[in-house]
């Protein structure tokens, strides 16, 4: 019975979608499909359900969840009218399952902020707008927008869903473009739930997938706070490879808490870096000058101030909400990151796949013995770097260090670098005294800065390709640059070492 | 291909004698198609520049045309400094690629971090019978690139890089 379709349960198998590629987008054409398609659909359906259908008790458990929130009553007003006329009214929902009803939601606020920016960037034209306003055009528009939003809203909420086979992840989107995202789970790298402030208040918890060989993350928004965690514990399971029915009943894996940054530490630590202190000072210094000499009008002080003030958010007091109550923890699935005072963000670092590892130590950080950890992971995008420790002292950096890149000394990295020679002081004057390059058994270390130190460790065995270059002047005093690429799309650079040094270096010790 | 002792101020003692291979050039069929390029942008550049300065400054303002002249006769020059520091080397676990006469670079690409081997020839390049080859590796920032081949030599190449980096593949 083709009316029953969204009650299909959620595991059976799409013939037609199912032998199209196994990973990948695919741009589906929109297609309306009318009873008697679907009838038809229904019946490859019935053949094709069989070979999943030993994991079908598994997954009970967690399809309850899903037919509780919403999909209870959206299913009998979309099934309704389909009785009475024979043909549907709503387009044919995508079967698997459904996403928090909350979500339709979440882009409310957009077109309200789009109107204030406009507002905001040009006061007398929309002041000269506003006259024209007639109470029967504000009642046109909230009569029309406002149902066409909702009903946009509805619908794409609607055609949204997931379904999770033995193989891999389906994520169905597009009310006009349809588009079916097939995650394999074998090549799923991390599943992050994250919890932006409002949607912490709703309850609800957005699921992000990093997939090997996709570019941009793939995510889930958004989900009842418990179905995400109990999804992503189940992702990440059949990811390590274990069976179906294994996969939902193991749960959470099991971690360890391995470090956790004080909130005075990390206070302490953000006072101390210079950026916290200069960046709000310039804003401020701006805004000040700009509204006693320049501004026309409050408005345009507002217009022009508020972006810095972003800035100089992100710099100081948002950074200290971002990485409140930091915690690393260690899981089968990787190293776990938890963080944030408002938006609470839940992050896995695979193992294994960390590419290379920077050590940020700033001028009156060093007096404590603190250090800054950010990481460079296979698959990730650009060479954007993820934060490991926000602040931690330095033996404690290292033993968090060794469990993300197993079988490395990390200790002894700092030790091996030396410093360029006394001539590099011919091409750089003052900073060639800050950088040091050296090597270890399993690593390739750099250093560079003066005041603020940055020390680069990337391991032999992640690194895609070595060059040396050498320019004019650095021939002369027979110097050359080494630069190493690692495999996330960053780089490495000794620089201003001997020549006959950094030519053994490319060219001698390879594997 | 050619193999040519190494010229002094370019680095030699990069090559491995243990391989067995010494270094190659590009083929000199490169030199001719770059420098009929220099010369088909900088001499109508001069042509243009000269009329334009004729018709709205004159007096002696045209002789500034000499300064695309002046380029070209550079350029022709350099070209050649140019081709002469491009080599390669195939050792025994990565492949070596040399160039730039005052900027020298050295790019070091080991056989089994290569993900894609890609041969390259556009119409300019099969008039002259060259290809370009060019690898790729898990870092973007990797452009090691081979200008000015024979296309057997390319084909050579890329079927022996294919082979070796299959060998020797290491994940990620």
């Amino acid at each position: 019975m083709p009316a029953d379709e969204p009650l299909t349960p959620p595991h059976g198998k799409h013939g037609k979608h199912g032998k199209q590629g196994k990973h990948g987008k695919h741009d589906e054409p929109a297609r309306t499909e009318d009873a008697a398609t679907r009838a038809q659909h229904a019946a490859t359906r019935a053949q094709d359900t069989t070979p999943s259908a030993q994991d079908a008790p598994a997954r009970k458990s967690d399809e309850a969840p899903a037919r509780h929130d919403g999909g209870g009553s959206a299913r009998e007003d979309g099934n309704t009218p389909a009785r009475k006329g024979g043909r549907r009214l709503l387009p044919a929902r995508p079967e698997g399952r459904r996403l928090h009803p909350v979500t339709p939601w979440r882009r409310a606020w957009a077109p309200l902020a789009a109107v204030l920016a406009a507002v905001a960037h040009d006061v007398g034209r929309a002041r000269e707008w506003a006259g024209h306003l007639t109470p029967g055009w504000v009642l046109l528009a909230l009569g029309v927008l406002l149902p066409v939003a909702a009903g946009y809203g509805f619908l794409s909420w609607w055609c949204t869903s997931y379904l999770l086979t033995d193989t891999e992840l389906r994520i169905r989107t597009g009310l006009f473009f349809r588009r079916t995202a097939h995650l394999r789970l074998d090549r799923v790298q991390a599943v992050d739930v994250s919890r932006p402030l409002l949607a912490r208040l709703a309850g609800v918890a957005k699921l992000k997938l990093d997939v090997v060989g996709t570019e941009s993350k793939d995510e889930l928004a958004f989900l009842g706070e418990r179905e995400a965690v109990a999804l992503r514990a189940e992702l990440l399971a059949r990811a390590a490879g274990m069976a179906p029915e294994e996969a939902s009943a193991a749960g959470e894996a099991p971690s360890r808490a391995l470090l956790r940054v004080a909130p005075r530490t990390l206070v302490t630590a953000t006072l101390l870096l210079s950026s916290a202190w200069i960046v709000p000072l310039v804003v401020a210094a701006a805004v000040t000058a700009f509204a006693v000499f320049g501004a026309q009008s409050l408005w345009a002080v507002g217009a022009g101030g508020v972006p810095l003030l972003g800035f100089a958010w992100s710099h100081g007091l948002g950074r200290v909400v971002r990485e409140w109550d930091w915690t690393v923890a260690e899981s089968p699935d990787g190293l776990r990151l938890d963080s944030g005072l408002l938006d609470r963000r839940h992050e896995t670092v695979p193992p294994g796949r960390v590419q290379a590892v920077r050590l940020v130590e700033p001028l009156l950080w060093r007096r404590h013995r603190w250090v800054r950890v950010e990481l460079r992971v296979a698959g990730t995008d650009d060479d954007e770097s993820g934060v490991l420790i926000p602040v931690a002292r330095r033996e404690e950096a290292a033993a968090v260090l060794a469990r993300v890149l197993p079988g490395v000394d990390v200790a002894a990295a700092p030790a091996a670098a030396r410093p360029a020679p006394r001539r590099a002081g011919r091409c750089v004057p003052v900073f060639r005294r800050g950088y040091r390059h050296g090597l270890t058994d399993t690593l390739f270390v750099t250093r560079t800065g003066l005041l603020g130190r940055r020390t680069t460790l990337v391991p032999h065995a992640k690194v895609q390709s070595v060059r040396f270059a050498q320019g004019p002047w650095e021939r002369r005093n027979r110097l050359a640059n080494v630069t190493v690429d690692d495999g996330a799309g960053g780089h490495a650079t000794a620089r201003l070492r001997d020549e006959d040094e950094a030519r053994a270096l490319v060219t001698g010790r390879r594997r | 291909m050619t193999s040519r002792t190494p010229r002094a101020g370019i680095p030699d003692e990069a090559a491995d004698p243990a391989a067995g291979t010494g270094w190659r050039g590009l083929q000199p069929a490169l030199l001719p198609l770059r420098r009929l390029l220099l010369l088909a942008t900088l001499l109508p550049a001069a042509v243009a520049c000269a009329l334009a300065l004729a018709l709205t400054v004159g007096g002696l303002w045209p002789v500034c045309a000499v300064l695309p002249l002046a380029a070209a006769a550079w350029g022709w020059g350099a070209l050649g400094r140019n081709w002469r520091s491009w080599r390669y080397a195939e050792r025994a676990d990565d492949l070596l690629i040399a160039r730039g006469v005052l900027w020298q670079e050295l790019t070091v690409v080991p056989y089994g971090r290569m993900q894609l081997v890609e041969v390259t020839s556009g119409p300019l390049e099969r008039r002259y019978g060259l290809a370009t080859l060019q690898l790729h590796t898990a870092a973007a920032r990797t452009d090691a690139e081979i200008p000015g081949l024979s296309p057997a030599e390319a084909e050579r190449l890329r079927d022996r890089l294919t082979e070796l980096g299959e060998a020797r593949a290491a994940g990620l």
